[in-house]
């Protein structure tokens, strides 16, 4: 079992015939992925590698019944591109596009709100359930099927924790990036939520950052209602205030939102938190007893 | 991006919110000047920095008539203002803004931002003028006025209106107050603000409702949309010059005060590198991301920028190579190394795809370094490099 994809997902790729679209695709498809169609306005009628693209999402979504969508649209379109994938009904939207202005995120939440759509990112490297599915430009050989759930805010750090849970024979369940930005689809207790139910799933690894509340705010959640082992780690313990650390998310505004604050929080309610980065799967093994 | 107060103050003119009169200056001379034509009379003398608590810090001097504003102005420019955001060496004061004296009768807290929790922006006020917000926050939370906006809609009229009578304002000020708090949110929308915040905003005398102070956050991500105006309000001067430097090259650096220099691909993995070496008992000299697909050309100019940094010791490159080929980056490594010198012991972990194959060429490569293995031996080898 897993969360949010898995072998039966049906794949579109907004952005299907750029650079980066058209390569990751291919990186997916590789993978095993069921990428049933691909988008770029304008393209309509031509195939990449034999995956027919369409115009817009409602005609893609129309004709090939595909419920994921997983964007590589530039900045200036993104927030546009990824309200199209919810008005065509998706049930998922992976959005890895870096740069998109907040303002134009609040309003992509405000639109989201009135569908059943749930998005991923966006300035994600997106989901991927081992071995089933990749929605996403993470490496896909790193990982292993298995019951550990991973979220993070991060990218490569995720990579890291992963190789980590593998080399110590702990597969993953599903591992989803939710993005470095301040406005981001979905946040550590969405996802929570979603392993928590999971029969698939037996703990799940948080990997948090400096910059905003939503680590206090999972902290509560899995005081209130996980039953399941959380395991964390928060990037940025040596990060200088009023500073962007590379993620437009990541920065301790007016002394908030600090590493130290979040892991007391963290810790308070529960949750195993490793100090250091290195540590994370010999404490998910350890919570295991494996 | 930060703008400095009077390039704010010209920005919230536009949208009709009431700012005192004055004038930018350069040199003691153009404050003179300004102090003439402001009337001759009191005149506020204000260092232009970016960081908070300049008054604090004796940035801010009310002072009377044209030659004391010139007195106290050849006192401010290029002296090191310090104050609590600045840290112990300061910044040097280069701008001035000489504005009109205010007879302030009460004073307020307006800001905007945008709340991460409920995905809108966010209206703030309080009584508590003048004071740091973070303050009013953590020790009376209760005196803190919040009306959450909807994206869509934009500040509505009744909610600006709740905020004033919250205030406890009267009156006509009631509507001063209202129609520029819809002025001030039509400004943060338009030119895509993370922070708008008037700290003081003040009542005045003759019942005017005034903008005395004022601070402007832009978003990055929406540069490419204001290329006709940000670039002409991005003042250099309060940039680390090594920051400006990697910003051309596409390289997310900081400059810390460690002395261990670290080169990663990826944000939180760049941060998680900054906490492992100081677990390890070292200290950062940097945060740096060279991006998700690290190239020899990205990895030699990472390698200049870190270099350029007297107080480095030792530099650690942590590379988690996944789409990208670690045996690639072992090459990039190896041509920067032969372009840039490098004097000082360097600690490579690179990991992912063919990462056996990488190690392979670096050891054969001749050129001097350690090869880790693992993110906590390559914290611990670059640390002891160092002792």
């Amino acid at each position: 079992m897993s969360i949010l994809v898995n072998k039966d997902s049906r794949i579109l790729v907004q952005g299907i015939t750029g650079q980066e679209g058209m390569f990751h695709t291919r990186q997916c498809v590789a993978y095993g992925t069921r990428v049933v169609a691909g988008v770029t306005p304008g393209k309509g009628g031509q195939e990449m590698d034999g995956i027919p693209v369409f115009n817009t999402v409602e005609e893609a979504v129309e004709t090939t019944g595909a419920n994921v969508s997983l964007i590589f649209v530039p900045p200036p379109f993104a927030a546009d591109a990824v309200m199209e994938a919810a008005d065509a009904g998706v049930d998922l939207a992976v959005c890895i596009t870096e740069g998109i202005p907040t303002l134009d995120m609040i309003r992509v939440m405000t639109y989201l709100e009135e569908t059943e759509t749930r998005l991923i990112g966006p300035n994600c490297p997106g989901v991927i359930t081992p071995g089933e599915a990749k929605v996403g430009i993470m490496p896909g050989f790193i990982h292993q099927p298995g019951r550990v759930g991973v979220i993070s805010r991060s990218g490569t750090l995720t990579y890291e924790a992963v190789k980590q849970l593998t080399e110590r024979g702990l597969g993953q369940s599903t591992c989803i990036g939710i993005g470095g930005d301040p406005i981001i689809g979905s946040k550590f207790i969405d996802l929570l939520a979603l392993f928590q139910d999971d029969p698939g799933t037996d703990a799940v690894v948080m990997i948090g950052e400096i910059g905003g509340t939503a680590e206090e705010e999972a902290a509560e959640f899995v005081n209130n209602y996980m039953t399941k082992p959380v395991i964390g780690f928060i990037a940025g313990q040596t990060a200088p205030p009023g500073r962007r650390m590379g993620h437009a998310g990541a920065i301790i505004a007016g002394g908030k939102g600090t590493a130290a604050e979040k892991m007391a929080t963290m810790s308070e309610a529960g949750i195993e938190v490793v100090q250091s980065p290195a540590d994370i799967g010999a404490a998910v093994a350890s919570v295991l007893g494996s | 991006m930060k703008i400095h107060e009077y390039q704010a103050k010209a920005i919230l003119r536009e949208y009709g919110v009431e700012v005192p009169r004055g004038f930018p200056v350069f040199t003691a001379d153009e404050a003179r000047q300004a102090a003439v034509d402001l009337g001759g009379g009191t005149v506020v003398v204000k260092a232009q920095i970016h960081a908070g608590g300049r008054g604090k810090g004796g940035g801010v001097k009310v002072v009377n008539g044209p030659d004391e504003a010139y007195e106290t102005a050849r006192q401010l420019l290029g002296m090191q203002l310090v104050t609590h955001q600045t840290g112990p060496e300061g910044r040097k004061v280069r701008r001035l803004l000489v504005e009109e004296g205010m007879d302030i009768q009460r004073e307020y807290y307006l800001g905007i931002v945008v709340d991460r929790a409920s995905n809108c922006p966010v209206v703030m006020a309080s009584t508590e003028g003048g004071m740091e917000i973070e303050k009013v926050a953590a020790e009376t939370p209760e005196k803190i006025i919040k009306e959450f906006v909807h994206p869509a809609l934009g500040l509505l009229p009744f909610q600006a209106a709740k905020i004033a009578y919250k205030l406890g304002l009267e009156g006509k000020t009631v509507r001063q107050a209202s129609k520029l708090l819809l002025n001030l949110f039509k400004a943060f929308l338009a030119n895509d603000c993370s922070l708008v915040e008037i700290n003081p905003l003040v009542v005045t005398g003759d019942g005017r409702i005034v903008a005395l102070d004022a601070k402007i956050n832009f978003d990055d991500n929406a540069s490419y949309r204001h290329q006709d105006r940000w670039p002409e309000l991005r003042d250099l001067d309060e940039e680390e010059p090594l920051e400006i430097e990697a910003s051309k090259f596409g390289l997310n650096y900081i400059k810390l005060d460690g002395n261990v220099g670290c080169m990663v691909n990826g944000a939180g993995l760049a941060m998680a590198t900054m906490d492992i070496i100081k677990l390890a008992g070292g200290e950062p000299a940097n945060f740096l991301d060279v991006g998700g697909g690290a190239n020899a050309e990205g990895v030699a100019n990472a390698f200049r920028i870190i270099l350029s940094d007297p107080n480095v010791k030792a530099v650690l490159v942590n590379i988690f190579g996944g789409i990208v080929r670690c045996d690639r980056i072992a090459n990039g490594i190896i041509e920067a190394a032969r372009e840039v010198e490098i004097k000082v012991p360097l600690v490579v972990r690179l990991e992912g795809t063919n990462a056996e194959e990488a190690s392979k060429i670096l050891e054969g490569s001749g050129i001097e370094m350690t090869v880790a293995k693992g993110l906590a031996d390559a914290a611990q080898k670059v640390v002891a490099a160092i002792q």
